[in-house]
């Protein structure tokens, strides 16, 4: 359903992706990893349309929603007021909030809360709730776990092996913590400095001795695993 | 006492007058992070074209509706300038909407002259209050700007629009993302500042001998009327311009002569450098 190729992103003079080629079949979990500034982000704005690539093609079947980095939310509205205003572009009379309540029943005691008032696992959980509003077929989450305690992030990975199996949505996501996006996706794709360096399904990278020593375990100890 | 009542009403209607206005700021300033010095053009306009259309034989009540939708008109023409461009900072926004006032000047002055509109109230007669004698028209004011904020109040939390442009105020990447288009819903704040500013100059033109250079010391109460709601809330910016428009009349009444400018003036120094803290806090916290 998403097919990228040769996708270029840049900022001025710097290149944040740089050739990067994608696919993702409908109702997959895919993973995308790598280090800070490897234009995991990039990519993600430009599927969802908030920038432009400098060339490349990025087909899409279907429509996509973003659970942005950093949540994002609207501090001073109301947690179904965020949640009605993910499906804005659905227009009146499509914005009934019901359903995200059914997925979400944790959000269903704060539904009149100030948003801006909410813990970082709850705001992430209305980030979600939001971008299902807009009923995508493609859901884009671009850092799940940052800032979270590892019990709401579980939490919140059980809720999205949910919504993938019991709604069929489609999902990218980005993810530092590559224990967790591996346990959750299939298949993943290994993103540095702009471009793919592996991808495949998430059984066969997590042996790979190279990237094992990359990501599980840990930065810092990189150069001693060399 | 009764010269001390008559002053304190009359100051109530004008800051009634003031808060409107000042609202107009409030909502444009909440939504595009620019200030709108135009928000007095709107008042003059329409407190004019009002006097103009009724004197010509307009029926009360359709003229007045009629120049508060033309100055909505005209917030939605300032706005169109200013959006022009994504990412006009807000400074050189605010310097635009200053030229505005200016362009709007010529016109005010080419429709309707230099002079003072004829007054021609939507309520005329005066009424007792506590020994003082009151015109209708100048208590009008304030029941009006109550409902009118009441109505504002209602517009943002209940509907989806006013939610659409609240969340736009309190985070502009996330409102792209939900797909809210920021320049529309900045052309509807100002179209709402323009209709607030011609509400209230529709309101106090009949009271007030409202002429073509009253703009600037309009926009000014206005612009300290917001302050006092640091920019974004406006029930403050309510509560400002009424005690910015007692102190005025008070001060004028009292024979010290016509301040009313220049009290708005030190107010706003006074709120600007008490509060400088605050609103520097706030910047950073964007």
């Amino acid at each position: 359903m998403l097919h990228i190729a040769d996708l270029v992103v840049r900022y001025g003079a710097a290149t944040a992706v740089d050739g990067v080629s994608l696919d993702i079949t409908e109702g997959e979990m895919v993973a995308l990893v790598g280090p800070n500034g490897a234009g995991k982000s990039s990519l993600v704005n430009a599927i969802s349309g908030m920038i432009h690539p400098a060339s490349g093609s990025i087909e899409l079947a279907g429509r996509t929603a973003q659970v942005p980095e950093g949540r994002q939310m609207f501090p001073d509205l109301s947690v179904d007021d965020n949640l009605r205003l993910g499906a804005w572009s659905l227009g009146r009379g499509k914005r009934d909030t019901a359903a995200i309540y059914d997925v979400l029943p944790e959000l269903v005691p704060l539904r009149k809360q100030r948003a801006g008032s909410l813990s970082g696992g709850q705001q992430q959980m209305v980030a979600i709730g939001r971008a299902l509003m807009a009923k995508p077929d493609l859901l884009l989450i671009d850092e799940l776990s940052l800032g979270l305690a590892p019990l709401i992030s579980e939490k919140l990975v059980e809720h999205l092996r949910r919504i993938n199996t019991e709604r069929g949505t489609t999902v990218l996501l980005i993810e530092q913590e590559v224990d967790l996006a591996f346990d959750l996706c299939a298949r993943a794709y290994v993103i540095e400095a702009g471009r793919i360096v592996a991808s495949g399904d998430t059984a066969i990278l997590r042996e790979d001795p190279a990237l094992t020593a990359a990501y599980f375990g840990g930065f810092e100890k990189r150069g001693t695993a060399q | 006492m009764t010269l001390f009542i008559t002053f304190v009403i009359s100051g109530l209607g004008v800051g009634a007058a003031y808060a409107l206005v000042g609202s107009g700021f409030v909502i444009v300033h909440r939504v595009t992070h620019v200030v709108n010095f135009a928000q007095g053009t709107y008042a003059v306009l329409a407190g004019m074209l009002a006097s103009r259309l009724i004197t010509t034989g307009t029926p009360h009540g359709v003229g007045e509706l009629l120049a508060v939708l033309v100055a909505g008109a005209a917030g939605l023409g300032v706005g169109a300038v200013v959006l022009a461009r994504r990412d006009t900072p807000p400074f050189v926004a605010l310097l635009i909407t200053l030229g505005l006032v200016f362009v709007g000047l010529a016109i005010n002055i080419l429709l309707f002259g230099q002079n003072p509109a004829p007054s021609v109230p939507l309520l005329s007669g005066s009424v007792d209050i506590l020994g003082a004698t009151t015109e209708w028209q100048r208590l009008l004011v304030v029941p009006i700007a109550l409902v009118v904020f009441g109505i504002l109040g209602l517009f943002f939390e209940r509907t989806d629009v006013g939610r659409a442009m609240t969340a736009t105020a309190s985070n502009r990447r996330a409102a792209q993302l939900v797909g809210i288009n920021y320049r529309r819903m900045g052309l509807a704040a100002f179209a709402i500042g323009g209709l607030l500013g011609g509400i209230a100059g529709v309101l106090i033109a009949p009271s007030q001998q409202i002429s073509p250079y009253a703009d600037i010391p309009l926009a000014i109460s206005g612009f300290t009327a917001a302050v006092f709601g640091n920019l974004s809330s406006p029930w403050l910016t309510l509560l400002g311009g009424l005690f910015l428009g007692v102190v005025g009349q008070l001060l004028q009444g009292y024979g010290v002569g016509s301040f009313q400018t220049q009290v708005s003036l030190i107010l706003m120094l006074v709120i600007l450098i008490v509060r400088a803290r605050a609103l520097n806090a706030q910047e950073e916290a964007k």
